[in-house]
């Protein structure tokens, strides 16, 4: 790791302070991508502003069926949250499934969609749950934030404060693991409320996560795993490397898709 | 037995510190005034260095020193060698190419070392290793096998045209045409043994300390086998004269091969030392370990075997290609020869065999044992074919192996080895047995209701351990003797110490060496201290791997406790007024057999040291040391059964059952056994479904991360039922073979042969991953 | 430089490193506490594993900086006054370790696993749930059976013990 220069932050307006006076900083949640990313060599932020400490960004707020998650939330705290469990399994399910424990117990949901990672868990769930994302300057549609690999619709030194979230009717969420590394190969969303359904692909997409309008389509007309036995995943655009070619992801997104809607299906309304 | 005598489970005496924080690994040693090294490495796998210029370097805060490899040459540092001559069937030596511990014309692969840098702290280290600039004059690059092998492919070194190092032969070529020729039925197929990182968990690390007043030099070194390279050091890398270097390998986070060799960054930590007269510690990441510990397997073959109308075995052809990599690292010449082709002959009666071996130079990590070393190659190559042919000929894969195995000892294979103890018919009834292979059908059927595809295999595998004796390792080209040596020491009190040349890095040794003393005087294993990893300590030992220390170490250890006990003997028959031949040791005391005549055994101790009342001229202490050369290798063999379910959806394995009947000869701390078994198991495993190895065309190691090379883990992998049958081994004073490795060499071929079955497509390459799993399905569609 | 001020294994101690320092180098040089390995470089292999707060993390990827103000476990301080951790004597009874590297690592992840899991485990939760510790040497088989074996012996009040 090259030289840095810490600094905690005790509140956001402190950190955006921080972050303006940093040559070239970079925001610190759970450090689970940042930290191995400089210890490569492969990133040298001057400053680390770091964000886990603040109060106001830590927890789990509901409200009815509206969900806010703050910012600095642990994926451990998410996963085992009972009332959020309640009301969408789905998010709880797949927070507990992210990583591994020691992962769980330090990443944080803003350092997840803040990264970005294409093969990350939580932009599927927040582009099918139409979630919001909001910062200390404003809030953000999913479809408006998450652009492409690594890339998001945040200004470099805005900060996320929480992500809010309507529960669905009914939801799931499946992946298939790559093998050494852990992280999504394809994982997907299914959401339902109402008529309405909206399914997010992670881990596959070229450009991160998408949406499989097609699957939504039929779903739409008929919410049973058998409704995308026709599917077709169009490989193209999808991601291929050592552990799964694009021809391979493309079958893996439609399993787990007719999977995610199994599940549902299995589950008691 | 005793309780903690021969064949007890007795839990290890060296878990203490290690469940408790307190274990003392190479990277733990602090000396005072210690510096930190970084190894300047080539970024790229093949190139001309044109220039090395270190100034900018030098300057950085905290550097102590930037030296390359023409400072070392000058100094007159020598090359890494290949320690075992092979010559090629037209009776050439083989081609080594020279490999300089930092390079100074050209690099051959990723992560070849160019230079070190030496600092106060690690990250200063680093931090200036990036400011070193190389220039480099980038070559062609060559990563596989068979390309290395075509007609202009870049040379790697000028000493191997074409990049072939040797072209081996094996077995008698004539007579096994001849008998192909009367074949009612050939069943032929190419078979890939896929390259592994051994990763073990303990990157390799080095810890160098010139002491400039006694002209001395001390070596930490994650190492299996301190002696071999002190001696290495000494004798051809003039590194230091051997009684002005000391060796130690404290403890040691794994081996399974990989810690065997002496590599590049030990030699120039001590010589770095010396040069800037502060210690120069070098811990590697695992970045590194992936690029530059030696990697294993990487073969090629094709191979045919032919059967009578009977289905009797008449000959086995068998044509490898071996990737050594960039240099030929201490062993790798003998891995794909004596270690592999030796084993053809697996657990059957086969009249004539015929192997070439030929291995070349490619710009990949050098190449070289990993736990099995040869054998789980050979095992693969004979148990696929064996599987593959029973299908085409359409009869029980099990009754096609148990037609032709060897069912009387001692048996001389066509292939050098002389068999001598075994019962494989034991092995396989055990095994399927306990997996209830008959009720396999039932299983099948129940599996398909729910959706799943599920198979079953076997492998009939043997191996060759105790690596061996020196007059026959000797002829067959080893540059040493592959011995053992044991020292016991009883205190005057009574306690006991022994000293081996074994190493222990994981094994156990405290533990089942101790039970030897224990089961020989009746003393607690409490007080009797193992002594081993130091050169300084123990005088001349050959080290760990080869499954070789139960087999040779302890047998060492046995003839020392032979002396001992002898000498013993003789003050008590002096001290009890009785005949020699009438005294036992029993149970902590020395006796006159049928008698209440005794004397405890702290006291025959004591009186060895105080010499007031010896028999006449006998000289005082109780002290006797060993060498043991065995007589020949030994054969643990068995039968693995795998059983796995399949998700054609996403091609996913699931290993349902895996079963090991082994047969280890004697067992002496059968917990141990178990615990070396379900190791290897969980390698060999690794290597059927999760553990590629990917270069690119460039020669970059995509696989260098464990983002990227699978690891097995605990969720991958089943509980294991492991059970054993003995045949003594009669080539050894114990009737023991050895265990360390036969989970690795087993198991690959047993998933392989599960997986294809459940598949139905015999076409599928190791690692049976999800994808090729499923490509392997779209394929049979 | 940065200041860290921790409680590890009980005791205050201050210290400076550079702000680079992570905590497992900050534990193992500054404190002496070499219990805690580095297997590898990207947060995977778990032989770093500490208790944060009470919690597992790996402190190969958590600046000492990060920690500072925290309440750091290392194995070194698992077991209690001067006795075995259960876990500990159930890893030396069913032989679940060989090589020893991984076994601290093992052993935090463990005892982390067993307390948020206070009505017991079953053999494929433990698997799933040592995704952040590879082991090269005992294939986990013994692994597993100890620590299903000391989440029974520590029962309910596995909790409160770990």
């Amino acid at each position: 790791m090259y030289e840095t220069q810490y600094h905690r932050a005790t509140s956001v307006e402190g950190a955006a302070r921080q972050m303006g006076e940093a040559e070239d900083g970079k925001y610190l949640a759970g450090g689970m991508t940042l930290i191995p990313t400089m210890k490569q060599r492969l990133a040298s932020p001057s400053d680390l502003v770091d964000l886990r400490r603040i109060e106001a960004l830590k927890g789990v707020k509901i409200t009815g069926r509206t969900v806010r998650i703050g910012a600095v939330t642990s994926h451990y705290d998410v996963s085992t949250n009972v009332e959020l469990a309640k009301i969408c399994p789905a998010i709880t399910s797949l927070a507990g499934h992210i990583g591994d424990p020691q992962v769980r117990n330090m990443g944080t949901i803003g350092g997840s969609i803040a990264n970005n990672d294409p093969a990350a868990d939580y932009p599927s769930a927040l582009l099918a749950l139409d979630a919001t994302i909001v910062t200390n300057r404003r809030s953000i549609a999913a479809a408006d934030y998450f652009i492409g690999l690594f890339e998001t619709a945040l200004e470099p030194d805005e900060i996320i404060t929480a992500v809010e979230f309507t529960a669905p009717d009914r939801a799931a969420y499946k992946k298939f693991p790559n093998p050494a590394s852990l992280y999504a190969m394809a994982g997907v969303f299914v959401a339902k409320s109402g008529d309405t359904v909206r399914v997010a692909v992670t881990g596959a997409g070229e450009n991160g996560v998408f949406r499989l309008e097609d699957a939504e389509t039929a779903l739409a007309a008929d919410f049973h795993a058998s409704a995308l036995d026709n599917l077709t995943v169009d490989p193209n655009g999808l991601l291929s490397d050592l552990h799964a070619s694009a021809e391979y992801r493309a079958n893996l997104v439609k399993v787990m898709a007719k999977r995610a809607v199994a599940e549902i299906a299995s589950r008691p309304m | 037995m005793g309780v903690e005598g021969i064949g007890a489970r007795v839990l290890r005496k060296e878990d203490k510190r290690f469940i408790t924080g307190k274990g003392k690994y190479t990277d733990d040693m602090v000396v005072p005034g210690m510096k930190h090294a970084t190894f300047v490495r080539s970024p790229h796998a093949h190139a001309r260095i044109t220039g090395i210029d270190v100034d900018a370097a030098k300057a950085m805060s905290g550097v102590v020193a930037v030296l390359t490899g023409s400072e070392l040459k000058a100094d007159g540092i020598g090359n890494l060698i290949c320690g075992w001559m092979i010559h090629s069937k037209d009776g050439t030596p083989m081609k080594m190419g020279a490999w300089s511990p930092l390079a100074t014309d050209k690099v051959r692969y990723v992560g070849d070392a160019v230079a070190i840098v030496i600092a106060d702290t690690k990250g200063e280290a680093r931090d200036a290793a990036e400011a070193v600039e190389v220039s480099y004059e980038e070559l062609p690059v060559v990563v596989n096998a068979l390309d290395a092998m075509q007609q202009g492919a870049p040379e790697i070194h000028a000493e191997a045209p074409d990049n072939l190092i040797f072209d081996w032969d094996l077995g008698d070529e004539a007579a096994t045409n001849a008998a192909f020729a009367k074949a009612a039925h050939v069943t032929s197929m190419d078979i890939v043994n896929n390259r592994l990182v051994p990763n073990a968990m303990e990157p390799r690390a080095t810890l160098g300390v010139y002491d400039s007043g006694e002209d001395h030099y001390t070596c930490w070194t994650t190492s299996q086998n301190p002696h071999v390279a002190r001696l290495v050091m000494s004798a051809f890398y003039n590194v230091a004269p051997e009684n002005k270097l000391r060796v130690i390998a404290p403890d040691v986070g794994g081996g399974f091969g990989s810690k065997i060799y002496i590599y590049p960054e030990e030699i120039t930590c001590l010589w770095a030392s010396r040069k800037t007269g502060v210690p120069v510690k070098w811990v590697a990441d695992r970045t590194e370990s992936f690029l530059t510990d030696a990697h294993g397997r990487d073969h090629v073959t094709h191979a045919e075997i032919a059967f009578d109308s009977d289905h009797r075995i008449l000959g086995l052809k068998v044509a490898t290609i071996a990737n050594l990599g960039a240099y030929m690292s201490l062993f790798s010449s003998c891995v794909p020869t004596y270690l592999y082709a030796t084993l053809l002959s697996g657990q059957y009666a086969i009249p004539a065999i015929h192997a070439n071996v030929k291995t070349v130079y490619t710009n990949t990590a050098p190449v070289d044992a990993y736990r099995g070393a040869g054998r789980p190659e050979a095992t693969y190559v004979l148990e696929r074919i064996m599987e593959t042919a029973a299908r085409e000929l359409k009869i029980s894969p099990a009754e096609l192996r148990r037609k032709n195995f060897v069912k009387s000892f001692p048996h001389q294979t066509p292939v050098i080895m002389c068999y001598d103890a075994g019962d494989f018919d034991a092995t396989l009834d055990a095994a399927m047995n306990a997996a209830d292979y008959a009720g396999f059908e039932n299983r099948r059927q129940e599996a398909a209701k729910r959706g799943k595809l599920r198979g079953i295999g076997m492998s009939c595998y043997i191996e060759a351990c105790g690596l061996a004796p020196s007059s026959a390792v000797g002829s067959l080209g080893a540059g040493v003797g592959l011995w053992e040596s044991a020292e016991v020491r009883v205190n005057a009190v009574g306690t006991i110490e022994i000293l081996t040349g074994s190493h222990s890095h994981g094994q156990g040794h405290e533990t089942t060496f101790a039970q030897l003393a224990a089961e020989r005087f009746g003393v607690p294993i409490d007080s009797v201290s193992i002594v081993h990893g130091d050169t300084d300590k123990v005088q001349m030992g050959m080290g760990t791997y080869g499954s070789r220390s139960g087999a040779v170490g302890m047998s060492a250890i046995a003839k020392a406790l032979d002396k001992v006990e002898a000498k013993a003997k003789k003050i008590a028959a002096h001290l009890l007024e009785a005949d020699e031949a009438d005294i036992e040791i029993k149970n902590g005391d020395v006796r006159v057999a049928g008698t209440d005549k005794s004397v405890p055994w702290f006291q025959v101790a004591l009186a060895a040291y105080t010499a007031h009342n010896l028999p006449s001229g006998m000289e005082p202490g109780l002290k006797e040391g060993a060498f043991y050369d065995p007589s020949n290798f030994t054969f643990p063999g068995g039968c693995h059964i795998c059983e796995v379910e399949i998700d054609p959806e996403t091609g996913t394995t699931e290993i349902v059952q895996f079963v090991a009947a082994d047969d280890f000869g004697n067992i002496i701390n059968p917990m141990i056994v178990e615990g070396q078994v379900h190791g290897g198991l969980a390698q060999g495993i690794g290597q059927a479904l999760l553990e590629a190895t990917h270069y690119d065309a460039s020669g970059q190691l995509l696989t260098a991360s464990y983002m990227d090379y699978t690891m097995p883990r605990a969720v991958d992998l089943p509980s294991f039922t492991v059970t054993n049958t003995v045949t003594a081994c009669p080539s050894n004073p114990l009737g023991v073979k050895g265990c360390g490795e036969a989970g690795a060499i087993g198991s690959p071929p047993a998933v392989i042969n599960a997986v294809t079955d459940a598949i139905s497509n015999n076409n599928l390459a190791m690692p049976a991953t999800p994808q090729n799993v499923w490509a392997a399905l779209q394929a049979a569609k | 430089m940065a200041k860290v001020e921790l409680v590890v294994n009980g005791r205050a101690v201050k210290g400076e490193a550079e702000d680079r320092t992570l905590l497992v180098h900050f534990l193992r040089e500054n404190l002496g506490l070499t219990g805690t390995h580095v297997g590898c470089d990207t947060s995977q292999c778990g032989t770093c594993i500490v208790h944060v707060d009470g919690r597992a993390v790996k402190s190969c990827t958590m600046l000492a900086a990060q920690a500072s103000g925290s309440t750091v476990t290392t194995i070194e301080g698992l077991g209690l006054n001067g006795e075995l951790h259960p876990l500990q004597a159930a890893f030396r009874e069913h032989h679940a370790l060989q090589c020893g590297f991984c076994t601290p690592g093992m052993l935090m992840s463990s005892a982390d696993l067993i307390r948020r899991h206070p009505d017991g485990l079953d053999e494929a939760t433990v698997r799933l749930e040592l995704e952040g510790n590879i082991c090269r040497c005992t294939g986990y088989h013994n692994i597993v059976k100890a620590v299903l074996d000391a989440s029974e012996k520590m029962g309910k009040g596995a909790e409160k013990a770990a």
